[in-house]
């Protein structure tokens, strides 16, 4: 055990060398690594040039979780299926049914004649199609659940769980696209937004200590469409009016009029919004500013111009938020909407139509803000605390072992530098958690050394040479060391695999950390033991 | 200088002879008084669940002067709903401000505020804090700001439940793969009785248990195991070599063979975890206490608990006479 084939020697040392050169980015600024574009520039082209990933709890932060709000997707897509369910039933020639109902997730038409059967269950068939797989090809799944009830009038109609699995899926795809789109716009430096479980998504922004401005510009779906005002409707105080078919009542933002009678079918939606920023009104009030597309142009120009003197209003997320009156057509395709905007709420409206609505509704579920400066605080302290501890076991360790106390000191030094190495180059987010995992593996480290050290001094004690003691240490220890870290190794395992955030963090550092103290304890200080043995060939041993 | 002469070991007694199975009656008398109190005090005093297990908003400001405490309650009672609790937290201008979970029906129930529902309405409450406290006290810093759903705070209150029950069922499955059944029963049972007593010392203290809380009981198992193991495999060890000695005899032989390094480890690992409590700041205190109480409970079960349930699960002389 204590010869080493030289390429042995080579590697263990190319080891700690490569572990320092990952280590080295952190002291050294970031503007001296990195060029303006943050490429790295001058030697660190050819050096790893990451310093540690610092968590939010560190750095300073806004770590959101939004549940993608799917209930309200299914509800809709049902409504729709019971349409689209109309709408091929009353095709030319049309098949008598009473009006498609939905019932409990399923939409339930009923047959006037039990003879039409036949045909209406050709027709549903034809809007029943295969889910597209994630490559996009057509697979074996089908998109509906059609059933005839036995008494042959009846049919139910409903979205399989496949289906609704693709929807999600699409969904979730969707909104993290909108939401990064949406942030990239408030000009953020690295914010990580990607999807949580099947319906969660996670979005982190470093330096942002206002948690509510990450939750308005995600929390708004910005689904926005432009109405005809129906003015000889009346709305009634509170939305509860009789309204006419193709009507609805929708409340508006100002209370002089809570409720105002619109048409049903829009003129235009947010889709047909093209360029849209902030500006300012003929009052010089901030407002947003925006262009539509062609056919956005063509209808609005359209239904403006035959609308001259009337109201329309503009509904964002279900509420009016402005209702101007026509005084001219408005044919050039662009326009403005002021509605009481500060200069901030503007700006983010306009990025928000740019990005484009969510596909569904998102709620925080969980938010953990740290401020920049909690997170120097906690760095510092936790620098302390790794120096204090690291300085405690050093003496701990040459107290009791004097001579090989400075193996397992140098020992533990190269343990911490190729924990922290690893943790650079492997990219991994160092959080507070993480900086106790660090300190906890300084305590735990030297056990492999004390382990093969106590080992030695048996040996020793029962009669052997310093070789042969030192060579019969550590084949004994051998056993012991692999269990022990072994079951430390699948707490850590565990941890990382059930916890979250910060947790992991501690996860990643105790991982690292023990595979780095087996390799320090056990193949570095043997490795110095049996240069001190080839060198000064002691008779006695010196602990 | 000669640096062996430091050695401090040197100095002590380096070949116990301490009779650990003997106390075993006494030892298992005192692991079972100390379980049945702490649950008990789980039952009766309850863990003091942090907002992570629980859902809620907790909030941390920092003043300019020392913070009023009072002045920050009276600021906040009567405006928020739900349960309010404001208390000093690290340095004298810091307060911790925790609110219980509130119903979106509660938050409607507000002039000027709405909620849709559960995880909405525990942020309209950061929301109305912040508010309050920007008002009454300028130049106020929020350090920190956690809000949980309950739905977040179930899931997280289960996972935490299962990767604690999950890494024990895989501690007996290692100990039994390199051990035999009957070393694999011992270990499980005193991890639990170490898993046990560290949610007893949570529910005495009143220490806030929250999801570090968690990765602090997995890393007490991961290192009680630890010395558990390494007393093991010097018991299997001593089993082969000493053939004719009675079981008791080598048990003790092996707990005081290793108990040194036991001792030393457990220094060590001490040492780091008070420099981590004294210095690591408010938001480490109550990890590194839990390593602490764990680290000694978890040295204390190996040599009284573990090493002695051997003598009690029957373990076999003869096996696993391959050298290995």
């Amino acid at each position: 055990m204590l010869y080493f084939a030289r390429w042995k020697i080579a590697l263990i040392l190319g080891t700690i060398l490569l572990g320092v050169l990952f280590l080295l980015p952190n002291f050294v600024a970031e503007d001296q690594r990195f060029d303006a574009q943050g490429r790295p520039q001058g030697a660190w082209e050819y050096l790893p040039s990451n310093s540690v990933n610092l968590g939010l709890d560190l750095r300073g932060g806004s770590h959101l979780v939004f549940q993608v709000d799917m209930d309200e997707v299914r509800a809709e897509r049902i409504v729709q299926l019971a349409d689209d369910v109309r709408t091929v039933l009353r095709n030319q020639p049309a098949i008598l049914t009473a009006a498609p109902a939905v019932v409990e997730d399923r939409v339930v038409v009923r047959l006037s004649r039990p003879e039409d059967m036949t045909e209406a269950m050709r027709r549903l068939q034809s809007i029943n199609e295969p889910i597209s797989t994630q490559m996009g090809q057509p697979g074996l799944d089908r998109t509906l659940s059609i059933q005839q009830d036995p008494d042959g009038r009846t049919i139910r109609v409903s979205i399989t769980e496949a289906a609704f699995e693709s929807i999600q899926r699409r969904t979730v795809t969707q909104s993290v696209e909108v939401i990064r789109r949406r942030i990239d716009a408030t000009g953020t430096t690295e914010p990580t937004i990607v999807r949580q479980g099947d319906d969660r998504v996670l979005v982190q922004v470093p330096g942002e200590s206002d948690p509510q401005r990450i939750i308005d510009i995600v929390g708004t779906t910005a689904r926005m469409t432009f109405h005809m005002v129906e003015a000889n409707v009346d709305p009634g105080p509170d939305g509860q009016g009789r309204m006419p078919p193709g009507i609805m009542a929708v409340p508006t933002e100002y209370p002089e009029e809570p409720f105002l009678a619109v048409q049903r079918r829009a003129l235009v939606t947010g889709e047909q919004l093209v360029n849209a920023s902030q500006g300012f009104n003929e009052a010089g009030q901030p407002a947003v500013t925006f262009r539509f597309n062609t056919s956005g142009a063509r209808a609005f120009g359209e239904a403006t111009a035959a609308n001259v003197g009337r109201r329309f209003a503009i509904v964002l997320d279900d509420v009016i938020i402005s209702a101007p009156r026509i005084r001219s057509p408005i044919m050039g395709g662009s326009g403005l909407i002021d509605g009481g905007f500060t200069v901030q709420s503007a700006t983010d409206l306009a990025n928000m139509l740019n990005a484009g609505a969510l596909p569904a509704r998102l709620t925080p579920v969980e938010q953990r803000t740290v401020s920049a400066g909690l997170g120097q605080d906690s760095i510092e302290r936790g620098q302390t605390a790794i120096i204090i501890g690291f300085s405690l076991v050093i003496v701990f360790m040459l107290l009791a072992y004097g001579f090989f106390g400075v193996a397992s000191t140098m020992a533990l030094i190269i343990n911490i530098c190729l924990l922290l190495g690893g943790l650079s180059g492997l990219q991994a987010t160092l959080t507070l958690p993480g900086i106790a995992g660090i300190v906890l593996t300084i305590g735990m480290a030297v056990d492999a050394n004390v382990l093969i050290f106590e080992r030695i001094r048996e040996e020793y004690r029962s009669g052997r040479t310093v070789a042969n003691a030192i060579e019969n240490g550590y084949q004994h220890a051998l056993s012991a060391i692999l269990d022990a870290n072994v079951t430390t190794f699948i707490a850590a395992a565990v941890l990382y695999m059930m916890g979250a955030g910060p947790v992991r963090g501690f996860a990643v550092t105790l991982g690292i950390g023990i595979i780095t103290s087996v390799f320090t304890a056990f193949v570095f200080s043997r490795l110095l033991l049996a240069g001190w043995l080839r060198f000064t060939k002691p008779k006695a041993l010196p602990m | 200088m000669n640096l062996s002469n430091l050695a401090l070991v040197r100095y002590l007694p380096v070949e116990t002879e301490f009779g650990f199975i003997r106390m075993r009656v006494g030892a298992f008398i005192l692991s079972l008084a100390l379980i049945i109190g702490s649950v008990v005090a789980f039952f009766t005093l309850g863990l003091n669940l942090g907002i992570d297990f629980r859902g809620g908003t907790a909030i941390e400001i920092s003043t300019e002067g020392p913070a009023d405490i009072a002045a920050v309650r009276e600021v906040l009672t009567g405006r928020v709903p739900g349960d309010l609790q404001v208390q000093g937290f690290g340095a004298e201008n810091e307060v911790l401000i925790r609110v219980g979970q509130v119903t979106a029906e509660e938050i409607n129930a507000i002039e000027g505020y709405s909620a849709e529902d559960g995880a909405a309405a525990q942020q309209v409450v950061r929301q109305i804090v912040q508010a309050a406290l920007i008002e009454a006290f300028p130049g106020i810093v929020f350090d920190r700001m956690e809000v949980i759903s309950p739905q977040v705070s179930d899931e997280l209150r289960v996972a935490g439940t299962i990767a604690v029950l999950v890494s024990l069922f895989l501690m007996l499955v290692y100990i039994w793969l390199r051990f035999e059944w009957q070393y694999s029963v011992g270990a499980v049972l005193a991890l639990a009785h170490d898993v046990i007593l560290t949610i007893g010392f949570f529910a005495v203290t009143q220490l806030q248990f929250n999801l570090p809380t968690i990765a602090a009981i997995l890393t007490i198992v991961g290192y009680s195991m630890n010395d558990t193991v390494v007393v093991y495999d010097r018991i299997r060890e001593m089993f082969r070599k000493y053939k004719s000695l009675p079981t008791p005899q080598v048990l003790d032989m092996a707990i005081n063979a290793t108990l040194s390094r036991t001792m030393l480890t457990s220094g060590t690992t001490l040492a780091a975890l008070l420099a981590m409590a004294l210095l690591g700041g408010p938001a480490l205190e109550g990890f590194a206490f839990a390593l602490i109480w764990g680290v000694g409970i978890g040295t204390y079960s190996s040599i009284f608990v573990a090493a002695p349930l051997l003598t009690v699960t029957g373990v076999r002389r003869d096996s696993g006479d391959r050298d290995d």
